[in-house]
Protein backbone atom coordinates (compact mmCIF):
# COMPACT_ATOMS: atom_id res chain seq x y z
CA UNK A 1 0.00 0.00 0.00
CA UNK A 2 1.49 3.53 -0.70
CA UNK A 3 -0.12 6.91 -0.30
CA UNK A 4 -0.97 8.63 -3.53
CA UNK A 5 -2.54 11.87 -4.31
CA UNK A 6 -5.16 12.12 -7.23
CA UNK A 7 -5.42 15.58 -8.71
CA UNK A 8 -7.05 17.38 -11.96
CA UNK A 9 -4.66 17.95 -14.29
CA UNK A 10 -4.77 21.35 -17.07
CA UNK A 11 -7.54 19.61 -19.09
CA UNK A 12 -9.24 18.31 -16.62
CA UNK A 13 -8.08 14.76 -16.84
CA UNK A 14 -6.78 12.83 -13.28
CA UNK A 15 -3.60 12.59 -12.71
CA UNK A 16 -1.70 10.36 -10.10
CA UNK A 17 1.02 11.50 -8.07
CA UNK A 18 3.16 9.05 -5.73
CA UNK A 19 5.52 10.94 -3.92
CA UNK A 20 7.28 8.30 -3.01
CA UNK A 21 8.83 7.15 -6.50
CA UNK A 22 8.51 11.08 -7.72
CA UNK A 23 5.86 9.75 -10.46
CA UNK A 24 3.27 12.06 -11.69
CA UNK A 25 1.41 10.48 -14.45
CA UNK A 26 -2.23 11.25 -16.25
CA UNK A 27 -4.86 8.44 -15.68
CA UNK A 28 -6.05 6.93 -18.78
CA UNK A 29 -8.93 5.19 -17.31
CA UNK A 30 -10.40 4.43 -13.69
CA UNK A 31 -12.43 1.55 -12.56
CA UNK A 32 -15.23 3.39 -11.57
CA UNK A 33 -15.92 6.54 -12.03
CA UNK A 34 -19.59 7.98 -11.15
CA UNK A 35 -20.50 10.18 -7.92
CA UNK A 36 -21.79 7.53 -6.24
CA UNK A 37 -18.62 4.80 -6.78
CA UNK A 38 -15.14 6.03 -7.49
CA UNK A 39 -11.92 4.43 -7.84
CA UNK A 40 -11.01 0.42 -8.21
CA UNK A 41 -8.75 -0.58 -10.75
CA UNK A 42 -6.69 2.59 -12.30
CA UNK A 43 -4.29 2.64 -15.51
CA UNK A 44 -1.52 5.14 -15.89
CA UNK A 45 -0.18 6.40 -18.93
CA UNK A 46 3.02 4.80 -18.31
CA UNK A 47 1.33 1.43 -18.01
CA UNK A 48 1.56 0.75 -14.14
CA UNK A 49 -1.78 0.17 -12.94
CA UNK A 50 -3.14 0.79 -8.94
CA UNK A 51 -5.74 -0.34 -7.13
CA UNK A 52 -7.78 2.36 -4.63
CA UNK A 53 -10.94 0.96 -2.62
CA UNK A 54 -14.24 2.02 -4.38
CA UNK A 55 -15.85 5.06 -2.59
CA UNK A 56 -18.14 8.05 -3.27
CA UNK A 57 -16.55 10.41 -5.26
CA UNK A 58 -14.64 12.99 -3.52
CA UNK A 59 -15.85 16.57 -3.39
CA UNK A 60 -12.56 17.88 -4.46
CA UNK A 61 -9.37 17.34 -5.58
CA UNK A 62 -6.56 16.72 -4.91
CA UNK A 63 -7.29 13.94 -2.76
CA UNK A 64 -4.76 11.52 -0.78
CA UNK A 65 -5.30 7.99 -0.83
CA UNK A 66 -4.05 4.79 0.00
CA UNK A 67 -3.20 2.73 -2.91
CA UNK A 68 -2.09 -0.99 -3.52
CA UNK A 69 0.39 -1.45 -6.27
CA UNK A 70 -0.95 -4.41 -9.32
CA UNK A 71 1.12 -3.52 -11.91
CA UNK A 72 4.12 -0.84 -11.94
CA UNK A 73 5.55 0.31 -15.07
CA UNK A 74 9.45 -0.17 -14.00
CA UNK B 1 24.10 22.69 -30.63
CA UNK B 2 26.77 21.37 -28.78
CA UNK B 3 30.81 20.67 -28.40
CA UNK B 4 30.51 17.13 -28.97
CA UNK B 5 27.87 15.10 -30.90
CA UNK B 6 25.75 12.35 -29.50
CA UNK B 7 27.88 9.48 -30.26
CA UNK B 8 31.27 11.49 -29.24
CA UNK B 9 29.25 12.13 -26.28
CA UNK B 10 28.93 8.56 -24.93
CA UNK B 11 32.08 7.38 -25.59
CA UNK B 12 33.05 10.28 -23.08
CA UNK B 13 30.91 8.72 -20.49
CA UNK B 14 32.44 4.91 -20.97
CA UNK B 15 35.58 6.26 -21.30
CA UNK B 16 35.71 7.75 -18.20
CA UNK B 17 34.19 5.14 -16.60
CA UNK B 18 36.80 2.50 -18.07
CA UNK B 19 38.51 3.08 -14.43
CA UNK B 20 36.02 1.53 -12.37
CA UNK B 21 35.90 -1.55 -10.85
CA UNK B 22 32.88 -3.66 -12.77
CA UNK B 23 30.03 -3.74 -9.77
CA UNK B 24 30.68 0.30 -9.54
CA UNK B 25 30.86 1.16 -13.41
CA UNK B 26 27.71 -0.33 -13.30
CA UNK B 27 26.44 1.65 -10.95
CA UNK B 28 27.51 4.89 -12.22
CA UNK B 29 26.47 4.12 -15.33
CA UNK B 30 23.04 4.58 -14.60
CA UNK B 31 23.64 8.08 -13.41
CA UNK B 32 25.26 9.75 -16.72
CA UNK B 33 23.77 10.20 -19.59
CA UNK B 34 23.63 12.02 -23.14
CA UNK B 35 20.52 14.62 -23.34
CA UNK B 36 18.07 13.71 -25.78
CA UNK B 37 14.90 16.32 -25.80
CA UNK B 38 12.58 13.32 -27.33
CA UNK B 39 12.56 11.14 -24.17
CA UNK B 40 9.47 12.03 -22.31
CA UNK B 41 10.60 10.49 -18.82
CA UNK B 42 13.83 10.80 -17.67
CA UNK B 43 13.85 7.44 -15.62
CA UNK B 44 14.36 5.59 -19.34
CA UNK B 45 17.73 7.29 -19.10
CA UNK B 46 19.35 8.58 -16.22
CA UNK B 47 18.80 7.03 -12.22
CA UNK B 48 18.62 9.36 -9.59
CA UNK B 49 18.16 9.71 -5.86
CA UNK B 50 19.71 6.48 -5.15
CA UNK B 51 22.46 5.85 -2.53
CA UNK B 52 26.32 7.06 -3.50
CA UNK B 53 28.66 4.88 -4.10
CA UNK B 54 30.88 3.81 -1.09
CA UNK B 55 34.51 5.13 -2.01
CA UNK B 56 33.70 7.46 -4.23
CA UNK B 57 34.41 11.78 -3.82
CA UNK B 58 30.37 12.80 -3.65
CA UNK B 59 29.61 16.65 -2.67
CA UNK B 60 25.74 15.46 -1.17
CA UNK B 61 24.74 16.98 2.50
CA UNK B 62 22.48 15.10 4.88
CA UNK B 63 19.12 15.38 5.91
CA UNK B 64 19.91 17.52 8.79
CA UNK B 65 21.45 20.07 5.90
CA UNK B 66 18.21 20.15 4.18
CA UNK B 67 16.18 20.43 7.03
CA UNK B 68 17.79 23.26 9.67
CA UNK B 69 20.55 24.78 6.28
CA UNK B 70 18.11 24.76 4.20
CA UNK B 71 13.98 24.90 5.03
CA UNK B 72 14.24 25.89 8.41
CA UNK B 73 17.29 27.91 8.71
CA UNK B 74 16.54 30.85 6.86
CA UNK B 75 13.24 31.73 9.10
CA UNK B 76 14.68 34.40 11.01
CA UNK B 77 12.32 35.42 14.20
CA UNK B 78 12.51 31.46 15.14
CA UNK B 79 15.66 30.00 17.16
CA UNK B 80 16.75 26.83 15.06
CA UNK B 81 18.17 24.55 17.74
CA UNK B 82 21.60 22.26 16.41
CA UNK B 83 20.09 19.59 19.12
CA UNK B 84 23.05 17.26 19.50
CA UNK B 85 27.18 17.65 18.88
CA UNK B 86 27.92 21.04 18.66
CA UNK B 87 29.83 20.62 15.18
CA UNK B 88 27.12 19.97 12.89
CA UNK B 89 25.64 23.64 13.48
CA UNK B 90 29.09 25.50 13.97
CA UNK B 91 30.41 24.75 10.88
CA UNK B 92 27.36 25.17 8.76
CA UNK B 93 26.38 28.49 10.79
CA UNK B 94 25.40 31.27 8.74
CA UNK B 95 27.04 29.51 5.70
CA UNK B 96 24.24 30.00 2.52
CA UNK B 97 24.24 33.58 3.17
CA UNK B 98 20.41 33.61 3.40
CA UNK B 99 19.62 37.34 4.05
CA UNK B 100 17.00 39.21 6.23
CA UNK B 101 16.36 41.97 7.57
CA UNK B 102 16.13 42.84 11.87
CA UNK B 103 18.58 42.87 14.73
CA UNK B 104 20.44 39.61 15.41
CA UNK B 105 20.55 38.46 18.39
CA UNK B 106 17.82 40.71 19.31
CA UNK B 107 14.46 39.82 17.29
CA UNK B 108 16.24 38.19 14.70
CA UNK B 109 18.59 34.78 14.54
CA UNK B 110 19.63 33.43 11.46
CA UNK B 111 23.26 33.82 11.20
CA UNK B 112 23.34 32.62 14.84
CA UNK B 113 23.93 28.82 16.04
CA UNK B 114 22.36 27.34 18.87
CA UNK B 115 23.55 24.18 20.15
CA UNK B 116 22.28 21.76 23.06
CA UNK B 117 26.51 20.77 22.73
CA UNK B 118 25.49 16.50 23.28
CA UNK B 119 28.54 15.06 25.66
CA UNK B 120 29.42 11.54 26.21
CA UNK B 121 27.03 11.35 28.96
CA UNK B 122 24.14 13.26 26.74
CA UNK B 123 24.63 9.97 24.62
CA UNK B 124 24.38 7.77 27.59
CA UNK B 125 21.72 8.74 30.01
CA UNK B 126 20.02 10.85 27.05
CA UNK B 127 19.31 14.40 26.03
CA UNK B 128 15.81 15.31 27.16
CA UNK B 129 16.45 16.87 29.99
CA UNK B 130 18.98 18.83 28.51
CA UNK B 131 17.05 19.98 25.84
CA UNK B 132 13.82 21.22 27.81
CA UNK B 133 16.56 23.02 29.84
CA UNK B 134 18.06 24.63 26.67
CA UNK B 135 14.76 25.68 25.53
CA UNK B 136 14.31 27.58 29.05
CA UNK B 137 17.42 29.38 28.68
CA UNK B 138 17.00 30.45 24.96
CA UNK B 139 13.59 31.73 26.27
CA UNK B 140 15.03 33.77 29.06
CA UNK B 141 18.12 34.79 27.27
CA UNK B 142 15.96 35.93 24.19
CA UNK B 143 12.72 37.00 24.71
CA UNK B 144 11.97 38.08 21.17
CA UNK B 145 12.22 34.75 19.74
CA UNK B 146 8.74 33.75 18.07
CA UNK B 147 9.18 30.24 18.54
CA UNK B 148 11.73 27.49 18.84
CA UNK B 149 12.67 24.65 16.50
CA UNK B 150 14.30 21.34 17.29
CA UNK B 151 16.83 20.00 14.48
CA UNK B 152 17.71 16.58 15.23
CA UNK B 153 21.63 15.64 14.72
CA UNK B 154 22.30 12.12 14.04
CA UNK B 155 22.07 10.89 17.53
CA UNK B 156 19.08 12.02 18.86
CA UNK B 157 17.35 8.96 16.43
CA UNK B 158 20.01 6.47 17.36
CA UNK B 159 19.60 6.74 21.31
CA UNK B 160 15.92 7.26 20.65
CA UNK B 161 15.52 10.86 22.50
CA UNK B 162 11.69 11.92 22.86
CA UNK B 163 11.87 15.53 21.30
CA UNK B 164 8.22 15.68 20.45
CA UNK B 165 7.02 15.02 24.32
CA UNK B 166 9.65 17.60 25.14
CA UNK B 167 8.26 20.37 22.78
CA UNK B 168 5.08 19.75 23.24
CA UNK B 169 5.54 20.26 27.15
CA UNK B 170 7.76 23.23 26.68
CA UNK B 171 5.25 24.95 24.25
CA UNK B 172 2.66 25.04 26.71
CA UNK B 173 4.99 25.95 29.15
CA UNK B 174 6.48 28.89 26.94
CA UNK B 175 3.47 29.45 24.64
CA UNK B 176 5.54 29.33 22.02
CA UNK B 177 5.53 27.11 18.79
CA UNK B 178 8.16 24.68 19.55
CA UNK B 179 8.46 22.12 16.43
CA UNK B 180 10.52 18.91 16.53
CA UNK B 181 11.83 18.17 13.35
CA UNK B 182 12.97 14.29 12.87
CA UNK B 183 15.79 15.57 10.57
CA UNK B 184 18.81 13.01 11.83
CA UNK B 185 21.66 12.87 8.85
CA UNK B 186 21.44 9.57 8.14
CA UNK B 187 18.19 9.80 6.82
CA UNK B 188 17.69 9.57 3.29
CA UNK B 189 20.36 9.61 0.59
CA UNK B 190 21.06 13.24 0.67
CA UNK B 191 19.66 16.17 1.86
CA UNK B 192 16.83 15.92 -0.62
CA UNK B 193 15.14 13.92 2.62
CA UNK B 194 15.54 16.97 4.75
CA UNK B 195 13.84 18.95 2.86
CA UNK B 196 10.86 16.67 2.58
CA UNK B 197 11.16 16.18 6.40
CA UNK B 198 11.05 19.61 7.33
CA UNK B 199 8.17 19.64 5.00
CA UNK B 200 6.47 17.65 6.29
CA UNK B 201 7.28 19.17 10.00
CA UNK B 202 5.91 22.45 8.56
CA UNK B 203 2.61 21.15 8.08
CA UNK B 204 2.03 19.17 10.96
CA UNK B 205 3.28 21.89 13.46
CA UNK B 206 3.28 25.25 11.93
CA UNK B 207 0.43 25.63 8.99
CA UNK B 208 -2.43 24.34 11.26
CA UNK B 209 -1.85 27.22 14.42
CA UNK B 210 -3.85 29.92 12.57
CA UNK B 211 -6.65 27.76 10.82
CA UNK B 212 -9.26 29.58 12.89
CA UNK B 213 -7.71 33.46 12.73
CA UNK B 214 -9.21 36.06 10.50
CA UNK B 215 -7.82 37.18 7.96
CA UNK B 216 -8.02 40.41 5.57
CA UNK B 217 -7.33 39.01 2.30
CA UNK B 218 -7.25 40.52 -0.87
CA UNK B 219 -7.98 38.44 -4.20
CA UNK B 220 -4.19 39.30 -5.38
CA UNK B 221 -2.53 37.72 -2.29
CA UNK B 222 0.42 35.61 -3.34
CA UNK B 223 3.27 33.45 -1.14
CA UNK B 224 6.72 33.20 -2.66
CA UNK B 225 7.79 29.30 -1.61
CA UNK B 226 11.19 28.10 -2.26
CA UNK B 227 12.82 31.45 -2.39
CA UNK B 228 15.93 31.58 0.52
CA UNK B 229 16.86 34.99 -0.08
CA UNK B 230 20.29 34.19 -0.67
CA UNK B 231 22.44 37.33 -1.52
CA UNK B 232 18.60 39.12 -1.64
CA UNK B 233 17.49 37.14 -4.01
CA UNK B 234 13.98 36.75 -2.86
CA UNK B 235 13.97 40.71 -2.50
CA UNK B 236 14.90 41.46 -5.95
CA UNK B 237 11.74 38.83 -6.98
CA UNK B 238 9.45 40.62 -4.66
CA UNK B 239 9.79 44.16 -6.20
CA UNK B 240 8.91 42.36 -9.52
CA UNK B 241 5.79 40.80 -8.43
CA UNK B 242 4.97 44.23 -6.11
CA UNK B 243 5.42 45.93 -8.90
CA UNK B 244 2.75 44.33 -11.16
CA UNK B 245 0.22 44.97 -8.34
CA UNK B 246 0.27 41.36 -6.65
CA UNK B 247 0.57 41.00 -2.66
CA UNK B 248 3.09 39.25 -1.30
CA UNK B 249 1.78 37.73 2.04
CA UNK B 250 4.54 35.18 2.96
CA UNK B 251 8.46 34.57 1.89
CA UNK B 252 9.63 30.59 2.32
CA UNK B 253 11.56 30.91 3.74
CA UNK B 254 14.15 33.21 2.91
CA UNK B 255 13.51 36.81 5.05
CA UNK B 256 10.46 34.57 6.29
CA UNK B 257 8.76 34.68 9.57
CA UNK B 258 6.94 32.18 11.44
CA UNK B 259 3.97 34.48 11.40
CA UNK B 260 3.86 34.69 7.33
CA UNK B 261 4.13 31.06 6.89
CA UNK B 262 1.17 30.53 9.72
CA UNK B 263 -0.77 32.90 7.07
CA UNK B 264 0.04 31.46 3.89
CA UNK B 265 -3.25 29.49 3.95
CA UNK B 266 -4.99 32.73 2.76
CA UNK B 267 -2.57 33.18 -0.37
CA UNK B 268 -4.85 32.71 -3.79
CA UNK B 269 -1.59 31.10 -5.55
CA UNK B 270 1.54 29.63 -4.65
CA UNK B 271 4.28 30.46 -5.99
CA UNK B 272 7.20 27.71 -6.03
CA UNK B 273 11.13 28.18 -7.03
CA UNK B 274 12.89 26.13 -5.68
CA UNK B 275 10.44 22.90 -6.97
CA UNK B 276 12.54 20.24 -5.04
CA UNK B 277 12.75 21.43 -1.44
CA UNK B 278 9.09 23.30 -1.12
CA UNK B 279 6.59 21.10 -4.02
CA UNK B 280 5.31 18.51 -0.93
CA UNK B 281 4.18 22.11 1.16
CA UNK B 282 2.92 23.01 -2.17
CA UNK B 283 0.69 19.82 -2.75
CA UNK B 284 -0.29 20.23 1.07
CA UNK B 285 -1.97 23.16 0.78
CA UNK B 286 -3.26 22.71 -2.91
CA UNK B 287 -5.55 19.43 -1.00
CA UNK B 288 -6.16 21.15 2.07
CA UNK B 289 -6.59 24.76 1.81
CA UNK B 290 -7.29 24.74 -2.44
CA UNK B 291 -4.06 26.52 -3.45
CA UNK B 292 -3.36 26.54 -6.68
CA UNK B 293 0.57 26.32 -7.41
CA UNK B 294 2.85 26.55 -9.86
CA UNK B 295 6.57 27.12 -10.74
CA UNK B 296 8.25 30.00 -12.19
CA UNK B 297 12.28 30.83 -12.84
CA UNK B 298 12.91 34.27 -12.61
CA UNK B 299 16.80 33.83 -13.95
CA UNK B 300 17.19 36.00 -16.92
CA UNK B 301 14.97 38.27 -18.38
CA UNK B 302 12.97 35.70 -21.44
CA UNK B 303 12.32 33.28 -18.56
CA UNK B 304 11.58 36.26 -15.97
CA UNK B 305 9.03 37.93 -18.54
CA UNK B 306 7.74 34.07 -19.26
CA UNK B 307 7.41 33.53 -15.68
CA UNK B 308 5.59 37.22 -15.25
CA UNK B 309 2.71 36.36 -17.36
CA UNK B 310 2.13 33.08 -16.84
CA UNK B 311 1.48 34.01 -13.13
CA UNK B 312 -0.50 37.09 -14.45
CA UNK B 313 -2.79 34.33 -16.24
CA UNK B 314 -4.05 33.02 -12.69
CA UNK B 315 -5.29 37.00 -12.12
CA UNK B 316 -7.51 39.01 -13.72
CA UNK B 317 -6.93 41.75 -16.09
CA UNK B 318 -5.53 44.51 -14.16
CA UNK B 319 -2.91 41.95 -13.30
CA UNK B 320 -2.07 40.85 -17.11
CA UNK B 321 -1.97 44.78 -17.55
CA UNK B 322 0.78 44.94 -14.61
CA UNK B 323 3.09 42.06 -16.02
CA UNK B 324 3.28 43.84 -18.97
CA UNK B 325 3.94 47.28 -17.72
CA UNK B 326 7.02 45.89 -15.58
CA UNK B 327 8.06 43.76 -18.76
CA UNK B 328 8.61 46.95 -20.73
CA UNK B 329 9.67 49.13 -18.04
CA UNK B 330 12.89 46.88 -17.85
CA UNK B 331 12.79 46.14 -21.03
CA UNK B 332 15.64 49.06 -22.03
CA UNK B 333 17.91 48.23 -19.14
CA UNK B 334 18.02 44.42 -20.12
CA UNK B 335 18.91 45.51 -23.52
CA UNK B 336 21.49 47.90 -22.58
CA UNK B 337 22.86 44.82 -20.08
CA UNK B 338 23.27 42.46 -23.03
CA UNK B 339 24.28 44.87 -25.65
CA UNK B 340 27.23 45.49 -23.44
CA UNK B 341 28.02 41.67 -22.09
CA UNK B 342 27.04 39.53 -24.65
CA UNK B 343 29.86 40.38 -27.33
CA UNK B 344 32.40 39.45 -24.18
CA UNK B 345 30.73 36.14 -23.51
CA UNK B 346 29.10 35.23 -26.65
CA UNK B 347 29.04 31.31 -27.03
CA UNK B 348 31.33 30.35 -24.17
CA UNK B 349 30.01 27.24 -23.07
CA UNK B 350 29.22 26.09 -19.46
CA UNK B 351 29.35 23.10 -17.28
CA UNK B 352 26.78 23.31 -14.41
CA UNK B 353 26.52 21.12 -11.35
CA UNK B 354 23.93 22.31 -8.71
CA UNK B 355 21.24 20.86 -6.71
CA UNK B 356 17.70 22.01 -5.96
CA UNK B 357 16.66 24.10 -9.22
CA UNK B 358 19.73 25.76 -10.59
CA UNK B 359 20.96 22.79 -12.90
CA UNK B 360 18.07 23.58 -14.83
CA UNK B 361 16.78 27.27 -14.10
CA UNK B 362 19.59 29.12 -14.50
CA UNK B 363 20.13 27.47 -18.23
CA UNK B 364 17.74 30.61 -19.41
CA UNK B 365 19.96 33.27 -18.15
CA UNK B 366 23.24 31.35 -19.60
CA UNK B 367 21.59 31.75 -23.08
CA UNK B 368 19.90 34.93 -23.11
CA UNK B 369 24.31 36.19 -22.73
CA UNK B 370 24.67 33.37 -25.87
CA UNK B 371 26.61 31.29 -23.83
CA UNK B 372 25.52 27.79 -24.12
CA UNK B 373 25.05 24.67 -21.11
CA UNK B 374 27.06 21.48 -22.07
CA UNK B 375 26.55 20.03 -19.02
CA UNK B 376 24.55 19.72 -15.79
CA UNK B 377 23.47 17.70 -13.27
CA UNK B 378 21.97 17.81 -9.63
CA UNK B 379 23.42 16.57 -6.37
CA UNK B 380 19.99 15.31 -5.26
CA UNK B 381 17.63 15.94 -8.01
CA UNK B 382 14.84 13.39 -8.52
CA UNK B 383 12.96 11.98 -11.54
CA UNK B 384 10.78 14.79 -11.69
CA UNK B 385 13.88 17.10 -11.84
CA UNK B 386 15.26 15.15 -14.50
CA UNK B 387 11.64 15.14 -16.42
CA UNK B 388 12.02 18.76 -17.00
CA UNK B 389 15.68 19.76 -17.21
CA UNK B 390 15.27 17.14 -20.15
CA UNK B 391 13.34 20.12 -22.25
CA UNK B 392 15.68 22.58 -21.16
CA UNK B 393 19.22 21.22 -22.31
CA UNK B 394 20.47 20.89 -25.92
CA UNK B 395 20.59 17.03 -27.59
CA UNK B 396 23.11 15.67 -26.87
CA UNK B 397 24.72 17.52 -24.08
CA UNK B 398 25.80 16.07 -20.69
CA UNK B 399 23.49 15.05 -17.75
CA UNK B 400 25.16 13.25 -14.66
CA UNK B 401 23.52 12.98 -11.46
CA UNK B 402 25.58 12.96 -8.56
CA UNK B 403 28.59 13.19 -10.02
CA UNK B 404 31.77 11.84 -8.76
CA UNK B 405 35.03 14.17 -8.33
CA UNK B 406 36.29 11.85 -10.34
CA UNK B 407 33.79 12.10 -13.11
CA UNK B 408 33.54 15.75 -13.18
CA UNK B 409 37.09 16.41 -13.55
CA UNK B 410 37.67 13.95 -16.58
CA UNK B 411 34.82 15.43 -18.29
CA UNK B 412 35.70 18.91 -17.35
CA UNK B 413 39.33 17.67 -19.12
CA UNK B 414 37.69 16.65 -22.23
CA UNK B 415 34.95 19.36 -23.17
CA UNK B 416 36.82 22.26 -21.96
CA UNK B 417 34.21 24.26 -21.02
CA UNK B 418 35.09 28.18 -20.75
CA UNK B 419 33.30 28.08 -17.22
CA UNK B 420 32.03 25.88 -14.49
CA UNK B 421 29.52 26.68 -12.06
CA UNK B 422 29.14 24.56 -9.02
CA UNK B 423 30.02 24.81 -5.34
CA UNK B 424 32.65 25.53 -3.13
CA UNK B 425 34.19 21.88 -2.89
CA UNK B 426 34.72 22.14 -6.61
CA UNK B 427 35.81 25.46 -7.13
CA UNK B 428 39.52 25.36 -6.14
CA UNK B 429 40.22 22.43 -8.34
CA UNK B 430 39.38 23.65 -11.28
CA UNK B 431 40.89 27.10 -10.57
CA UNK B 432 43.79 25.70 -10.55
CA UNK B 433 43.18 23.55 -13.59
CA UNK B 434 42.96 27.17 -15.23
CA UNK B 435 39.30 26.62 -16.10
CA UNK B 436 36.96 30.30 -14.88
CA UNK B 437 35.20 29.05 -12.03
CA UNK B 438 31.63 30.50 -9.94
CA UNK B 439 30.36 29.49 -7.10
CA UNK B 440 26.27 28.93 -7.87
CA UNK B 441 25.53 28.17 -4.87
CA UNK B 442 26.38 31.40 -2.88
CA UNK B 443 26.65 33.28 -6.05
CA UNK B 444 30.13 33.20 -4.74
CA UNK B 445 29.31 35.91 -2.24
CA UNK B 446 27.82 38.12 -4.93
CA UNK B 447 23.46 38.49 -5.73
CA UNK B 448 21.26 38.66 -5.83
CA UNK B 449 20.55 36.64 -9.23
CA UNK B 450 17.30 36.28 -9.46
CA UNK B 451 14.84 39.06 -10.95
CA UNK B 452 15.65 41.95 -13.74
CA UNK B 453 18.24 43.47 -11.05
CA UNK B 454 19.48 40.05 -10.24
CA UNK B 455 20.42 39.84 -14.38
CA UNK B 456 22.17 42.86 -14.20
CA UNK B 457 25.06 41.49 -11.95
CA UNK B 458 24.66 38.13 -12.84
CA UNK B 459 26.28 39.21 -16.00
CA UNK B 460 28.52 41.46 -14.62
CA UNK B 461 29.92 38.44 -12.68
CA UNK B 462 29.82 35.78 -15.78
CA UNK B 463 32.19 38.40 -17.22
CA UNK B 464 34.47 39.17 -14.66
CA UNK B 465 35.21 35.70 -14.25
CA UNK B 466 35.32 34.59 -17.58
CA UNK B 467 37.53 37.36 -19.20
CA UNK B 468 39.88 38.12 -16.11
CA UNK B 469 43.48 38.18 -17.23
CA UNK B 470 44.37 36.34 -14.48
CA UNK B 471 43.42 33.15 -16.31
CA UNK B 472 46.24 34.10 -19.27
CA UNK B 473 48.67 33.91 -16.38
CA UNK B 474 48.30 29.87 -15.11
CA UNK B 475 51.98 29.48 -15.76
CA UNK B 476 54.99 30.57 -13.98
CA UNK B 477 57.26 33.55 -16.18
CA UNK B 478 60.24 31.07 -15.57
CA UNK B 479 58.46 27.98 -17.34
CA UNK B 480 57.08 30.08 -20.49
CA UNK B 481 59.13 29.63 -23.31
CA UNK B 482 61.19 32.32 -23.62
CA UNK B 483 59.69 35.41 -25.56
CA UNK B 484 59.96 35.34 -28.91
Amino acid sequence: MANIMIQRGSKGEYVFYLPKRDLEDNIVSMEFDTPEKWGGEIKLNNGGSYYIEPQAAPAKLPISLRARRLDAAE
Amino acid sequence: MSALTKVETQALIAEVLEVYPEKAKKDREKHLAVNDQSIEQSKKCITSNRKSLPGVMTVRGCAYAGSKGVVWGPIKDMIHISHGPVGCGQYSRAGRRNYYVGTTGINTFGTMNFTTDFQEKDIVFGGDKKLAKVLGEINQLFPLNKGISVQSECPIGLIGDDIEAVSKKAAKELDKPIVPVRCEGFRGVSQSLGHHIANDAIRDWVLPRRDTLQFESTPYDVAVIGDYNIGGDAWSSRILLEEMGLRVIAQWSGDGTIAEMEMTPNAKLNLIHCYRSMNYIARHMEEKYSIPWMEYNFFGPTKVAESLRAIAEHFDDTIKAGAERVIAKYQAMMDEIIAKYKPRLQGKKVMLYVGGLRPRHIIGAYEDLGMEVVGTGYEFGHNDDYDRTIKDMGNSTLIYDDVTGFEFEEFVKRIKPDLIGSGIKEKYIFQKMGVPFRQMHSWDYSGPYHGYDGFAIFARDMDMTINNPCWGKMKAPWLKEAAV
